[in-house]
């Protein structure tokens, strides 16, 4: 699996005690709260409601999302203003499956989308037709997102835009997409987007079997990209990645055509986060071209700053606690709860470098050193 | 700044304001004139009467239409026998003097035109604006007159066409009367008339040209031969004005673009900062003018002709509030990350969102409306072409900007500091140059820009909370297509994408000609990376 350095021996085990320790946190966190909502009666303090899971479901996708971006940005030094495109992408693919499933149930009792049958189509659009398949959809919402990214990648790594440079362009992409998506006649529903699902799977998408399964669905999905994510980092791949974002320049010149691993990289990142939009859309019930608005895309970016990025757990803390912070200050505080996250950013930036995660190692090696006064080796990142 | 040239300053813009405000109006001669002929209309008998009516004809003052209304409607009002009132609403006003006064509704005595003076008075109304003092309210009228085709009104037209010295309303005459001629007209007049028009390259006649050759159920060879040749010399003066238009508004767009990006090419490409809170400087500005504007308004009253020169007063304030508001980030915040330009992003991300919930607390979430002043709202025409006057203001401003920022970058110690500090900050550090100074003035200079530009973005577009996030984007491709750091290479690419933008726009539609342009771009930078006017370096990393 990995290249294991004798010096650096003791520092893997840790790692991998703390990476057990963390997906063993997500695995309990997977079934215990769809057993929370399936066990306790709804009057019961243990209870876990539908609507909590599905929330919760969302925060999952997003850290996926997040986890996504900072392969790219913590790992790779490639800032991505873009990433919300490529979550959009896939959860468009996996809409045009939720939205054919509707059926006749729509507004007009008609086989096709309510919007296409309310902007006067006759017959179902050539690229719609295949995604009666959910195999087909989720492929897609993968490919699509993988596609984009390969196209865009190639070309941008190539004529070697990096940087500030890359970081613009790819918030001009996502402005672009989102601009197209806005159309009608795109054939994906305009500025409403797709809403209203009623089948996932055969499944009613409404009931609380179905959000269980959504949620442990996502967990299932964070686990993996979380071992993913961590297995790559041990790998040869890893290193070169990491190498890549210290010294590109040197990394080339030893002989590594970093285009290539650049766009791998990117390639995978924008798979992963294909499939974390592609799981957030039934638990949202909506996607719209305001998911690819440039705003998001810093926001993703903003998660993983808070949460600390270059680390591997640091992207999941930061999308749960910037999303818990703003469903929170949105309800509390709904006048100025924009200005509460903009402070929070500018403190973040500031002030913890490294994010949550690397306040956390900050006080503890402070502390270490105050308890023992011997230097700490880094053991910050978690 | 010693005195003596403080003082040529003063004087250079007394002159500038003078100029600018408008001349007084004193009553008309031509008005009272007017009324008196009113009068005697009222007062005279039969015979007078149609030597009155020939007098009044020559004159093209308002207040007739509004008498011959009254006249007819029975609100014309005789007191005693040689008073003449005009009831308006409630009101009675002195036909002869225009003053209001007061009168017993006993005494008064409804006086009407007969009914063959009806027929005539219709007519000298409609004629009426052909010989109004206001040249476009002539044009207007004969035009209008012109279009109608009516056989009625050639004779007059045909006789004022005569008599008309300005050279643009003698056009619009002519015009009128071959327009007019197309369906009056003998077979030889039709014939001239459509060469005329031909050679006039009128917009307005091309139909009636492409209708006369129809109705005709045998049309002559000459006929048919001038006709085309006509129309073929609009169509193209058509698409010529087209192009010119384009090109207009591709000017227009890409100053609009070149003023938002301006500041970004200073405090991005020179300083490296990437500053997403840009767009709010923008709204600073936009929102400065709307304060301005209310403080005239409460000041001097909406009606004062002193309201209309805020925008005078509000073009230096936007500057001086982004300028302050970007020095005291640039102090508070941006100075501690110099070193991480990517971390500076997010946090005038966070900046950005504070503001932008700050305007909307204070200013509510809705746009807020920013009057254009009279002297911006015109428009300014040349030949078929006309360009709206607050564009020109526009573009003549971003010249400024530009020749301006380039003669204090270059010709000024400021501006030497700024590239010895932009080049190296370390070095010029150490050669004295006060380069946390000079760095705060940049910054809020370039953010002064922005403020700049939001001034004049209340002109064409609307001032609210997000207005800075429509152009974001656009700035920064602007700065990247240049080449970070080159100015130029930013007047030139924002220029270059405005023209291209506007250049599609009637081919593809808007959303498409916008998302063609930004694939343009990335496919650009694929030629040049670096942009138009890359940054040379010596280092790997740069």
């Amino acid at each position: 699996m990995g290249h294991y350095l004798t010096s650096a021996t003791q520092l893997l085990r840790l790692r991998e005690k703390c990476d057990l320790g963390i997906m063993a946190l997500i695995v309990a966190v997977m079934i215990a709260m769809p057993l929370g909502n399936a066990w306790f009666p709804s009057e019961s303090t243990l209870h876990v409601s539908g609507f909590t899971l599905g929330v919760w479901g969302k925060y999952l996708c997003y850290a996926v999302l997040a986890i996504s971006l900072n392969l790219l940005w913590g790992y790779t030094g490639l800032l991505c203003l873009g990433q919300c495109l490529f979550f959009a992408l896939g959860g468009y693919a996996f809409g045009m499956y939720l939205m054919l499933m509707i059926g006749e149930l729509g507004s007009y009792g008609s086989k096709l989308p309510d919007f296409m049958v309310f902007l006067g189509y006759e017959e179902l659009p050539i690229h719609w037709r295949p995604f009666y398949s959910p195999i087909v959809a989720i492929a897609a919402a993968m490919l699509v997102p993988g596609l984009v990214a390969l196209i865009f990648g190639t070309l941008a790594f190539r004529s070697r835009i990096k940087g500030v440079y890359f970081a613009i362009l790819t918030q001009a992409l996502t402005y672009a997409a989102a601009l197209l998506f806005f159309r009608n006649d795109f054939t994906f529903g305009g500025n409403n987007g797709f809403t209203d699902f009623r089948f996932i799977f055969g499944a009613d998408i409404r009931t609380d079997a179905t959000a269980r399964w959504l949620f442990a669905a996502s967990a299932l999905l964070l686990l993996m990209v979380y071992w993913l994510v961590a297995w790559i980092l041990e790998t040869k791949l890893g290193k070169i990645q990491r190498a890549i974002r210290d010294s590109e320049n040197r990394v080339r010149f030893s002989g590594y055509s970093t285009t290539h691993f650049k766009v791998f990289i990117f390639v995978l990142s924008a798979m992963i986060a294909g499939l974390a939009g592609a799981l957030y859309v039934p638990q949202a019930g909506i996607i719209n071209p305001s998911e690819m608005w440039p705003a998001k895309g810093l926001d993703i970016v903003v998660w993983v700053a808070v949460g600390g990025r270059g680390t591997k757990f640091g992207p999941v803390i930061g999308a749960i606690v910037v999303n818990l912070l703003k469903s929170w200050t949105t309800r509390a505080y709904p006048e100025s709860w924009l200005i509460i996250l903009g402070a929070l950013f500018v403190v973040v930036v500031l002030f913890l470098p490294n994010g949550l995660v690397g306040w956390w190692a900050q006080m503890k090696s402070k502390w270490n050193q105050r308890a023992s006064s011997t230097p700490q080796t880094d053991a910050a990142t978690a | 700044m010693n005195s003596k040239r403080r003082e040529t300053y003063l004087v250079l813009i007394y002159c500038f304001v003078m100029a600018l405000l408008p001349a007084s109006h004193g009553q008309s001669t031509e008005d009272s004139q007017a009324r008196a002929l009113l009068v005697e209309l009222v007062l005279g008998d039969d015979d007078s009467r149609a030597s009155t009516l020939e007098e009044l004809a020559n004159h093209g003052d308002p207040i007739i239409a509004t008498f011959v209304a009254g006249w007819r409607g029975g609100q014309v009002l005789r007191d005693g026998d040689d008073t003449v009132l005009l009831k308006i609403g409630e009101q009675y006003t002195d036909l002869l003097t225009g003053v209001a006064t007061q009168a017993n509704p006993e005494n008064l005595k409804v006086n009407r035109p007969s009914r063959k003076l009806r027929k005539t008075l219709k007519r000298m109304v409609d004629l009426i604006d052909l010989s109004s003092p206001d040249l476009g309210k002539r044009i207007q009228s004969a035009q209008k007159l012109g279009l109608s085709q009516n056989p009625e009104y050639l004779p007059d037209l045909k006789a004022r066409a005569a008599l008309q010295t300005d050279a643009k309303v003698k056009r619009a005459f002519n015009e009128a009367v071959w327009i007019s001629e197309l369906s009056n007209g003998t077979e030889a007049e039709k014939l001239e008339a459509i060469k005329a028009l031909g050679s006039l390259k009128s917009f307005p006649a091309r139909d009636f040209i492409e209708r006369c050759v129809s109705a005709e159920t045998e049309p002559t060879a000459e006929l048919k031969q001038a006709s085309q040749q006509a129309l073929q010399k609009i169509d193209s003066h058509r698409a010529l004005i087209d192009v010119i238009g384009t090109l207009f508004r591709g000017l227009s767009l890409g100053s609009v673009l070149l003023l938002v990006a301006y500041g970004l090419a200073i405090t991005f490409g020179q300083m490296g900062v990437i500053n997403m809170a840009h767009g709010e400087f923008i709204a600073v500005g936009g929102y400065t003018a709307y304060m301005v504007q209310n403080w005239f308004g409460s000041t001097y009253g909406e009606g004062s002709p002193l309201y209309g020169y805020y925008f005078l007063v509000a073009i230096p304030l936007a500057f001086l509030a982004a300028a302050v508001v970007g020095a005291a980030l640039e102090r508070g915040l941006i100075r501690f990350l110099y070193t991480r330009p990517l971390e500076s992003l997010l946090a005038t991300w966070g900046i950005s969102m504070i503001l932008q919930q700050s305007f909307r607390l204070y200013f509510g979430a809705a746009n807020v409306s920013v009057s254009s002043p009279p002297w911006l709202a015109g428009s300014l025409s040349v030949g078929d072409f006309s360009m709206s006057n607050s564009r020109v203001a526009l573009i003549v401003c971003v010249l400024f900007v530009v020749i301006g920022t380039r003669l204090l970058l270059t010709k000024t110690h400021w501006g030497l500091h700024v590239r010895a500090t932009m080049q190296n900050r370390q070095m010029a550090s150490c050669l004295g140059v006060p380069s946390g100074r000079v760095n705060m003035i940049t910054f809020a200079f370039g953010s002064g820009l922005a403020g700049l530009a939001g001034a004049f973005l209340s002109q064409i577009g609307n001032v609210g909370p997000s207005m800075g996030q429509t152009y974001i984007v656009d700035s920064f491709m602007v700065v990247v297509v240049g080449g970070v750091g080159n100015l130029l290479g930013a007047a030139i690419s924002s220029m270059g994408i405005g023209m291209v933008d506007q250049g599609l726009q009637p081919i593809l539609g808007p959303v498409m000609g916008k998302i063609t342009v930004l694939l343009m771009i990335i496919l650009f930078l694929q030629v040049k990376p670096g942009g138009l006017f890359p940054a040379r370096s010596r280092s790997l990393d740069d």
